[in-house]
């Protein structure tokens, strides 16, 4: 019997110290990112006391003003855009019958899963066929292209859990096939469309690649900014530290945000 | 009847290649409550569907009031549906769901609120307003799609299999409710079931359908009483079905032997089947009868037995008030207006 509960006790021990090793293995990164941010040393890895002014700085000193400026206004602006495109195809997608519907779905995952070097560098060649100046513009559009697949995937599903008769009922009752998607389809799949939107600014925020080969010289979100900056042989500004430890809260925030709404809507029904 | 509401011309429909619905031709009066019954798939729900405005006839016509409709959309209607599945809009309460249809026409708030207060009252839900749809149980949820869709007073209110969720008690309950509002509201109800004794219960007119094609049209009392095919007779009610022949008007012989019948007019030694209900069956003394057997299995059913009678190989379904024993010798006695005869050329 004892040792068979020191076995027991043993596994327990080893498999939290698994855990442990785990989640510092996946966070050790953002720790030591974080740890960075509040150094104040500039040069190298020496601590050198406990900072917040590259915080400070971000906000307030215009540091790294425009690459975060460029970074957030193309994710809202695709957002919005992909999201009001996303939804607008998943309903019509969801419309058709089974067979149409699945082959447009494969047409739909084809983005998701192309890697972004072979999309970032056909963009390129598109626009530059089109004889678009890359700029914002060209970068705004590649971000709505590679979003809405996502959004067309996180819609989906909340279509397909809704009664095929609601619709109906919605012209039944007197609406014209506008407003009743309005009226009625919109207000049940917008957590899908939420969750859709929320996808798309990740994804555009996060991307390098597609936008590296869009942006041209001039224009330049956080990432192509920092990688410009390395190429360079310089060191960047640790107020980049800062902002990568600012996303990643955000990040944290909402998911946590979503998760404890959810938790309790589950509770209530 | 009132006068002719709606009319359906030749109306076919096809869904790749198969036809759901075979040259139709259907007239519903005002006021009436009329019933579409058939097996599922027999494309009873795609004539609803139709009438609604969310499926489009390949072929024909249909008339409302004297206009076609054919093109008109489900909101340029005076028809609303009653979904099978009720189709409440989940993000709504139950006040919200019954006004949908007022605030769509832009109807005033303080005539929603009288009108929503009405209607809650005659579903007897009031109190429900600010409840959510999945707050409700099966039968609440039943009503309040009732209400959305009476709410908005059209001529003819399409239901669907409405009553098939619910529990043989609160089914029958809800059948007697919805008949009574008919009559109250003198709407005309086209109501759509695969259950014979709803239709019987609660129609003025009954539709029997099957593959597409409109079999019999009648009073529950016509189609239970004088049904024109065998498909009919077995599919209201039970029956006991026999091949026979008539040998001259009013004589008719089937399982070898003959019996005096109230029908004329077939050929002589014409081929017919002939139908007897299980009810219309009297259990005598064996040495009275023609027919005699032996009771094979018995089950109570509430008001009567059914008991199974084998004769001659054959078995005989019997609803009967007397008690009988399995094994018991009995015999069976029928009138001659309790025979019905149909033309073998009929079969469906």
């Amino acid at each position: 019997m004892m040792t068979r509960s020191f076995k027991r006790k043993a596994i327990k021990t080893t498999g939290l110290l698994l855990t442990i090793l785990a989640y510092l293995i996946i966070f050790s990164p953002i720790l030591v990112i974080f740890v960075l941010s509040i150094n104040n040393s500039t040069k190298g890895y020496s601590w050198d006391g406990f900072t917040l002014r590259w915080y400070r700085d971000l906000f307030l000193k215009d540091v790294m003003k425009e690459p975060i400026m460029n970074t957030l206004g193309v994710a809202l602006m695709s957002t919005l855009l992909a999201t009001a495109l996303g939804t607008i195809f998943a309903i019509g997608i969801n419309a058709l019958e089974k067979k149409k519907r699945v082959q447009m779905m494969v047409v739909n995952n084809i983005p998701v899963v192309n890697p972004d070097i072979v999309t970032g560098i056909s963009l390129m060649i598109v626009f530059s066929l089109l004889s678009f100046t890359l700029g914002y513009y060209t970068v705004l559009l590649a971000h709505v292209f590679f979003s809405i697949p996502y959004v067309v995937l996180s819609v989906m599903p909340r279509l397909k859990k809704l009664d095929s008769n609601l619709y109906e009922a919605a012209l039944d009752l007197g609406c014209s096939r506008f407003s009743g998607i309005f009226r009625v389809i919109i207000p049940n799949i917008s957590t899908g469309i939420l969750s859709g939107a929320l996808m798309a600014f990740t994804m555009s925020i996060d991307d390098f690649i597609i936008t590296y080969f869009t942006s041209g010289a001039e224009y330049m979100n956080v990432s192509t900014w920092l990688y410009a900056t390395i190429s360079r042989g310089r060191s960047f500004t640790p107020a980049a530290y800062a902002y990568n430890i600012i996303i990643f809260t955000v990040t944290i925030g909402i998911i946590v945000f979503i998760n404890l709404k959810r938790d309790r809507k589950e509770k209530i029904t | 009847m009132g006068k002719k509401l709606i009319i359906m011309n030749h109306v076919t429909k096809r869904f790749g290649d198969l036809v759901v619905l075979d040259d139709f031709n259907l007239y519903i009066n005002e006021n009436e409550f009329i019933t579409l019954l058939g097996p599922s798939g027999c494309g009873k729900t795609t004539c609803l569907r139709i009438l609604g405005g969310f499926e489009t006839a390949d072929e024909g016509t249909v008339e409302f009031d004297g206009k076609i409709i054919n093109d008109l959309e489900p909101n340029q209607r005076e028809i609303n549906t009653c979904f099978q599945k009720y189709a409440l809009f989940p993000h709504l309460n139950v006040f919200d769901n019954i006004a949908f249809g007022l605030k769509i026409k832009k109807i005033d708030k303080e005539t929603i609120h009288t009108r929503v207060t009405e209607i809650l009252k005659l579903v007897k839900l009031s109190g429900f307003e600010t409840r959510a749809i999945s707050t409700l149980s099966g039968g609440q949820q039943q009503r309040v799609a009732i209400a959305r869709a009476l709410i908005n007073r059209p001529k003819v209110l399409l239901l669907d299999e409405p009553l098939g969720a619910l529990d043989l008690k609160l089914r029958q309950e809800m059948q007697y409710e919805l008949k009574e509002m008919q009559k109250e509201l003198g709407i005309t109800f086209v109501y759509v079931t695969h259950d014979q004794e709803e239709a019987l219960t609660m129609s003025d007119t009954i539709v029997i359908m099957n593959q597409g094609k409109i079999l019999q049209i009648g009073t529950p009392e016509d189609i239970y009483n004088e049904p024109n095919s065998r498909f009919v007779a077995n599919f209201i009610g039970e029956s006991n079905i026999f091949e026979g022949t008539m040998i001259s008007d009013y004589l008719v012989e089937f399982c070898g032997k003959t019996f005096e019948c109230v029908d004329k007019g077939f050929e002589a030694n014409a081929e017919v089947d002939v139908i007897i209900r299980p009810e219309d069956f009297d259990v005598i003394s064996p040495s009275k009868a023609k027919i005699v057997g032996i009771v094979d299995s018995l089950a109570f059913l509430g008001v009567h037995y059914e008991i199974n009678v084998i004769v001659e190989g054959r078995e005989y379904t019997i609803h009967t008030t007397k008690i009988r024993k399995i094994g018991d010798k009995v015999g069976l006695s029928v009138e001659p207006n309790n025979i019905h005869i149909i033309a073998r050329k009929n079969h469906a």
